[in-house]
């Protein structure tokens, strides 16, 4: 994807994989969360390596909020164990608080209050030292791009600004993991990519882990490695491109003067099922770039295009879960929290 | 592990090293997170003039036109000089607070899921501390709106003394610290914003009527006498109305009659007793509240 910051993301995986025993940031052994007889987190296991960005990529409802809230001491899982900056997260509530930031779903922003009040309160409240305070806001907010509007009030913010007014909030007091829950939820396209371009850009800044949730698959694709979840199960893990590779095969498609014959041909060739679809032949192979010399070298009937696609996120969602990724009804909190937007609108 | 954290050297000029330590916790750190919910529940109250204007309006009406319209009827039974306002001016200027006090924690149920307060949830500061601050700070905004309302003691015939000025503030103040304190008790288990305001809504009258703000607790059938003094509200308003009529040159029989004092089957609470069961009242459902807020889900 455009926006990965290649440079930086290379060196960040080669840091997590030459790892020499040191100690996950995060690590989630058999965790699992029950609400009365809903069982939303069903055992997962996962560990997330020093300045990765891990992503947590599922459908609404699969688990994803639940996990972030246990990691971040908001909730107790029913059994299993998570540490999170090499602290409990049941017992050592207060050292997990010190070590993450948070951005959460909906504004936890102080609309009333300009951009800088909100951070000095949160400078306050996690007692970041006095003469660290201006410099270190100064540097967040240039991050986002918001210093030269520190002096206005959140109300006339824009989503997306809002939303990077809080990820610089989040990074204030230099956490060693920031969860972006959601992260881009209900911003335009436009503005989504740019707040993609502030995390990529952050990652080669600060010495940071971040571990994030989307049912966005285009926003799985900048993180270095993701997990799937699905009804309270990790079905995957991996990063993106191995995730793709390990469905293990490409789509091609060719257009030809005689597709019976070249069906037909295909099959007793190659052993290759092919079908007829989108007015094309059809069929799945792995390493599909390297079988096209084959075929053009082999086949007797003539093809006039050839076109080979590699899977997409989504081919590996729908492989490992059978399904799309869909959007869960819209719940009594959804309409509360449009509510609460409108409220903030007219404010 | 250590806390303290470097900011990566190599980066460019803007992040030079600035080193940010968050320390642990302490009695200073929460006493600083006291001051910040508190302070925050005042720059709320501020923005919100509409807010305090509006729950001004029922005790006006009560006061003023309950008040004069009630007077010929009730004007044969109260001493030369004083009239049915003046008698209930004390119980007015309670419930000038009860509103502001007890809907300052509605914020809770509305921060929980959107706001603030999941900030400050998954901040390294104690439940108690969000708790005390938030009691402080409804306090504070309530004891404002009644001092407000104070102003008006005039039009009631109320003597601007300030002795007594200063006895009712401090009665206010305790008085919205114990109903915000009531409040936060119940928003720390309601979740819901409708069933939290209902849940007020229905208890906040029941409350004004039982406590003697309008009546006289003298001479009261068997089951309300009972009733009026299992309100705590009647342990604030009778002390402010001691404190108002003190005030006033009235025959001993009159005083007798209209200020009685509270009694528990003819022993006359003492006022030390009044204002302390209504601390001790506040100062439980505080407890209450941050054993609540301890709870994780």
């Amino acid at each position: 994807m455009a926006l990965h910051t290649s440079a930086g993301a290379r060196t960040v995986a080669g840091l997590a994989g030459s790892g020499s025993g040191r100690q996950p940031v995060i690590a989630v052994a058999g965790l699992t969360k029950r609400y009365g007889e809903v069982e939303a987190v069903r055992g997962i296991d996962f560990e997330v390596a020093r300045g990765e960005t891990f992503g947590f990529l599922g459908p609404n409802g699969a688990g994803k909020t639940t996990t972030i809230k246990i990691l971040c001491t908001l909730a107790n899982a029913t059994s299993g164990t998570a540490s999170v900056a090499g602290h409990d997260a049941a017992r050592e509530r207060d050292a997990v608080r010190r070590n993450i930031g948070l951005v959460f779903q909906d504004t936890t922003l102080d609309t009333y209050l300009t951009a800088e009040q909100n951070l000095r309160f949160h400078a306050e409240l996690y007692g970041v030292p006095k003469a660290a305070v201006a410099p270190r806001m100064r540097q967040v907010m240039d991050m986002v791009g918001l210093w030269d509007r520190k002096d206005h009030l959140v109300s006339t913010f824009s989503g997306g600004m809002q939303r990077r007014l809080e990820i610089a909030r989040g990074l204030l007091h230099a956490p060693h993991v920031l969860f972006l829950d959601e992260p881009t939820v209900g911003l335009d396209p436009q503005t989504r990519s740019s707040i993609w371009q502030y995390i990529n850009e952050l990652k080669g800044r600060e010495d940071i882990t971040i571990f994030l949730t989307t049912h966005y698959m285009d926003e799985a694709e900048n993180c270095d490695r993701i997990a799937i979840i699905d009804h309270g199960k990790i079905v995957a893990i991996d990063t993106p491109e191995a995730l793709k590779a390990g469905i293990g095969m490409d789509r091609v498609q060719i257009h030809t003067a005689d597709d019976p014959a070249a069906i037909a041909a295909l099959a007793e060739k190659f052993g290759i099922e092919a079908v007829t679809r989108e007015g094309a032949v059809t069929f799945s192979v792995a390493a599909g770039e390297q079988f096209v010399p084959r075929l053009f070298a082999e086949f007797s009937v003539p093809i006039r295009s050839v076109s080979v696609s590699r899977p997409s996120l989504d081919d590996v969602f729908m492989s490992y879960t059978g399904t799309t990724i869909r959007d869960a009804e819209a719940s009594g909190t959804d309409a509360m929290r449009q509510m609460a937007a409108r409220f903030r609108g007219r404010r | 592990m250590a806390t303290e954290v470097a900011i990566a050297p190599e980066a460019d000029a803007l992040a030079e090293q600035i080193r940010v330590a968050v320390p642990e916790g302490g009695y200073r750190h929460d006493l600083r997170a006291v001051s910040i919910v508190w302070r925050r529940e005042l720059i709320r109250f501020r923005t919100d003039r509409l807010r305090a204007v509006t729950a001004l309006i029922q005790p006006i009406l009560f006061l003023f036109v309950l008040g004069t319209g009630l007077s010929s009827l009730a004007g044969g039974s109260m001493p030369p000089g004083v009239s049915f306002k003046t008698f209930i001016y004390p119980g007015v200027l309670a419930m000038s607070v009860l509103f502001t006090a007890i809907f300052s924690a509605a914020s809770i149920v509305w921060d929980r899921e959107f706001g603030f307060l999941r900030e400050i949830l998954v901040a390294p500061v104690s439940r108690a501390s969000i708790v005390i601050g938030k009691c402080l700070g409804g306090a504070t905004i309530a004891t404002f709106q009644g001092i407000v309302f104070l102003i008006l003691a005039g039009f009631a015939d109320v003597p601007y003394n300030p002795v007594l000025i200063v006895t009712l503030i401090g009665e206010l103040l305790l008085l919205s610290f114990t109903l915000t304190a009531f409040g936060v008790m119940m928003a720390a288990r309601i979740k819901q914003f409708q069933a939290f305001m209902a849940l007020t809504q229905m208890l906040v009258m029941p409350l004004f009527f039982l406590s003697g703000a309008l009546y006289p607790l003298t001479g009261l059938p068997a089951w309300l006498s009972v009733l009026t003094r299992i309100d705590p509200l009647t342990y604030v308003v009778g002390p402010m109305r001691h404190a108002v009529f003190s005030h006033l040159s009235i025959a001993a029989p009159f005083d007798q009659r209209l200020a009685p004092g509270i009694t528990w089957g003819g022993w006359l609470v003492p006022l030390w007793l009044s204002i302390g069961i209504v601390a001790i009242m506040g100062l439980g459902m505080m407890a209450v509240a941050i054993a609540e807020f301890r709870k994780t889900e």
